[in-house]
């Protein structure tokens, strides 16, 4: 425990061994969530379960909820808020800004490389199977110049904090990552909830996200003389993360399209409108590669739009993030980032990457299968957290399974130590309890990068589980960054 | 700034036309209810399918044309597309398309209004709570009204929305007058006697109009008087001229200050609509034959609606690209 130990509200919470990120831990004490604490306590657990109930109510009001489809009818959920945030002092905000502008800078040079000379596969850095034999690889994009050379315009990158105290990168999400809209809304809602929680602590706002990103957006464009016509296109209202898209738009002031209301004209990409075609510049696509474009990828696709790949190799219009990001953020290539970091930019990662077992190497899979119970294993090719095996909870039966699996195609996992992942107080049905979090910081780039100070906290809401992703039972936290 | 996505606008187009037709069915099940009787002082449910030309489709439930049935089938059924529940869902679901452009203010209403039709049960159309549960209904559509005056952007999306409620209360009315017109017709004796009177009344209350007539109107009760006041009187807001004058109004702006001044053919159509329905009168009407022309202003409201989907919301797929777009190549 820290400098003071729990009372009040907070009295019995037991952070169980783990790092607390609102008491910190026996090495690294949280002397800036003090005032938060103190406050805290202050509350009764009805009050506190009240206020819980109301914001909990008001983001199923305005809607902001993710919508799950059955044969029958529409069920709209919210994701799970909970109401006790996670601090960050402006200190390890330091650390995780440099670290996240450090990655998605390195991750942008490894993707010009890969599209242009592939210097690092010549050099035996990373093996080149692995880049050019992925199945998110894009020869299409081979020789395609994108604006500054960064692909990667919106990164959102998973970091979890060990039992030391210290900050991993989990894993990078450089394709279309998602959860940004929580971050916003989880303050708005916060701030509406608990004026007197926050009070006068001086935590950095996170409501200029969507300023930021239009901003960089229009920045991709380059000067036209009409001035950029940046659009949103999503899959549409059937699609998970629809909420966020509209958010987006919205705080952008931009349109939301699907892949039907746009549409390509000698190599150019016109929005239907009511005047007639309307020239687009900047596409932030919230569609995977495969879908974007039927006449080069999944010709099924109909969210897409036919012809778009044939403009955006022409030059004619900006894709973001760009095709071919998922070279990137493949769970087999992030094993390799700390030495991508260090090839492009002579530094070593601010911050590290969880210890990784490659088990396409014959040492990594060694490794795993003799250590299966004490590892975590993941797809290579999945996200959301589906496939993963968590060795410590699997019954022999599942052990022996997986291990069949992992013998079969080695080549599709990784695996690393159970990461012991920080936990905060949370409410729960029994009182104040500690459950594990994440976090996922989202960096925007465009000529340069820019951090959003805060972030999205999951939280894994059932006892002693690890999986924060919200198609798993996880929920959020709101997280403030300290002046 | 953007021109509308053809999408949206027919979206937003028909979001109101889904609300305004919540509206009228609620105030003809409400008024129906409380006002009509047939001859042998029994309420008369036949005469809304009649009104909507629904007998077909009901026969289709298997179920007599009680009070419970046919209120359940205008409320709840999400087979008739018609009920409130299917309108009002179908609203929700262009709502949710539009989101990126109305306020949320409107999605919360439409999204809470949507939320507790879906909870209603049998018991809560039983008809001693049809009442209230109509007055629930036809507020919500009024609220959604002033919620979209007061906070939807005066853009592009607002003349849609404002030109498909116009258009659809015109529908409306003109149904309304028409349906109970013609039931009473066969009944030549009846002219005059009170149960004709109390026909004439239940039209009138169905539209908001009763008190408002009779301020015009203080001594007689003709089916004239009352069709010259549902179908030509200006200054009543849900009579079709009304309707149609505002919906002429809202599209002729929307020409104007979003450059559209070269798309005649739904603004063509709408003026000659405009121009009938301010030199005609109710005597006209009746000698031509009410039915028929009561058929031609709703088929000059569906060309309307047609003219303003190919001119507006289904972008021709050939030679429409602007003038100038391929010069500034990145």
């Amino acid at each position: 425990m820290t400098d003071r130990r729990p009372a009040g509200l907070l009295a019995g919470y037991d952070p169980g061994g783990f790092h607390c990120e609102l008491f910190g831990s026996g090495k690294r004490p949280a002397p800036h969530t003090r005032i938060v604490r103190e406050r805290l306590e202050g509350l009764s657990l009805a009050e506190l379960r009240r206020r819980a109930q109301a914001a909990e109510r008001e983001l199923f009001n305005l809607g902001v909820t993710f919508t799950v489809y059955t044969s029958r009818e529409q069920i709209d959920r919210i994701l799970p808020f909970d109401v006790i945030p996670r601090v960050l002092s402006a200190a390890e905000w330091d650390t995780i800004e440099r670290g996240v502008i450090q990655r998605v800078t390195a991750l942008n040079r490894f993707i010009e490389d890969i599209y242009h000379e592939q210097r690092i596969l010549r050099d035996g850095v990373v093996p080149a199977d692995l880049v050019l034999g992925n199945a998110n690889y894009r020869p299409q994009m081979q020789g395609v110049k994108v604006p500054f050379g960064n692909y990667v315009n919106i990164c959102g990158v998973d970091i979890v904090r060990g039992g030391d105290g210290r900050f991993y990168v989990l894993e990078d999400n450089a394709r279309t990552p998602s959860g940004v809209s929580y971050v916003v809304e989880n303050r708005h809602l916060t701030q509406r909830a608990f004026p007197d929680l926050m009070r006068n602590i001086g935590v950095r706002s996170v409501s200029n996200y969507g300023q930021r990103l239009i901003g960089q957006l229009m920045e991709l464009a380059g000067g036209t003389d009409r001035g950029p016509s940046v659009v949103l296109l999503s899959p549409g209202v059937y699609n998970s993360a629809y909420f966020e898209h509209v958010f987006l738009a919205r705080e952008m002031g931009v349109p939301l399209v699907e892949g039907r209301d746009l549409i390509v004209r000698d190599d150019y990409v016109f929005m239907k409108t009511t005047a007639g075609l309307q020239r687009v510049d900047v596409i932030y696509r919230r569609i995977d590669d495969e879908f974007i474009d039927p006449e080069v990828f999944n010709p099924n696709s109909l969210l897409g739009v036919r012809g778009l790949m044939r403009a955006y190799r022409a030059g004619k219009v900006v894709l973001a993030n760009a095709v071919g990001t998922g070279i990137a953020d493949d769970k087999a290539v992030y094993a390799y980032v700390p030495r991508i970091v260090r090839y492009y930019l002579d530094e070593e990662a601010i911050l590290p990457n969880v210890e990784t077992h490659i088990c396409r190497e014959s040492e990594g899979l060694e490794y795993t299968l003799k250590n299966l119970e004490h590892l975590v294993v993941k797809p290579v090719g999945e996200s959301g957290g589906y496939g993963i095996l968590i060795g410590p909870h699997a019954s022999r039966k599942a052990l022996a399974e997986f291990r069949r699996k992992l013998r079969a195609d080695p080549g599709n996992y990784i695996s690393q130590p159970v990461v012991q992942l920080s936990v905060c107080p949370t409410v729960t049905r029994t009182g104040i309890e500690p459950r594990h979090v994440d976090l996922r910081p989202f960096a925007v780039t465009g000529r340069s990068t820019w951090v959003l100070p805060g972030g999205l906290t999951r939280v894994a809401l059932r006892k002693g589980s690890l999986v924060v992703n919200s198609s798993q039972g996880g929920g959020s936290k709101d997280t403030w960054v300290l002046e | 700034m953007n021109n509308l996505l053809s999408r949206h606008a027919e979206c937003i187009f028909w979001l109101a036309r889904q609300v305004e037709r919540a509206n009228s069915t609620a105030r003809i099940l409400d008024v129906n209810e409380t006002f009509s009787r047939n001859a042998r002082g029994e309420h008369d449910w036949e005469s809304v399918l009649r009104l909507y030309g629904d007998e077909e489709n009901f026969r289709a439930t298997e179920r007599r044309p009680t009070a419970d049935a046919v209120i359940h089938y205008y409320i709840l059924d999400d087979h008739n597309p018609n009920s409130v529940l299917s309108t009002i869902c179908m609203a929700r679901e262009n709502a949710r398309a539009l989101r990126p452009l109305i306020s949320t203010e409107m999605w919360v209403q439409l999204n809470g209004f949507h939320n507790r039709l879906s909870r209603l049960r049998r018991p809560d159309l039983k008809v001693e709570n049809l009442n209230r549960l109509c007055s629930y209904i036809k507020e919500s559509c009024q609220t959604h009204s002033g919620i979209t005056a007061e906070t939807l952007y005066r853009d592009e999306s607002w003349y849609f929305h404002q030109l498909g409620r116009a258009m659809e209360r015109a529908d409306q009315t003109t149904r309304l007058v028409d349906v109970k017109y013609q039931v009473l017709l066969p009944q030549p004796s009846d002219v005059g006697s009170p149960i004709d009177e109390a026909q004439w009344n239940t039209v009138l209350r169905s539209a908001a109009g009763f008190h408002a007539f009779r301020r015009v109107h203080p001594q007689s009760m003709s089916p004239a008087r009352v069709i010259d006041f549902l179908v030509f009187d200006k200054r009543f807001p849900r009579s079709v001229a009304a309707s149609v004058l505002a919906a002429n109004q809202h599209l002729h702006e929307l020409r104007l200050t979003h450059g559209h001044m070269a798309k005649r053919g739904a603004s063509t159509l709408m003026r000659r609509l405009t121009a009938l329905l301010a030199e005609e009168t109710a005597d006209d009407l009746l000698a031509g034959g009410l039915h028929e022309g009561l058929d031609e202003m709703q088929a000059a409201i569906a060309g309307v609606t047609n003219a303003l989907g190919r001119e507006f919301f289904l972008l021709a797929e050939t030679d429409d690209v602007p003038r100038g777009s391929g010069e500034a190549a990145a």
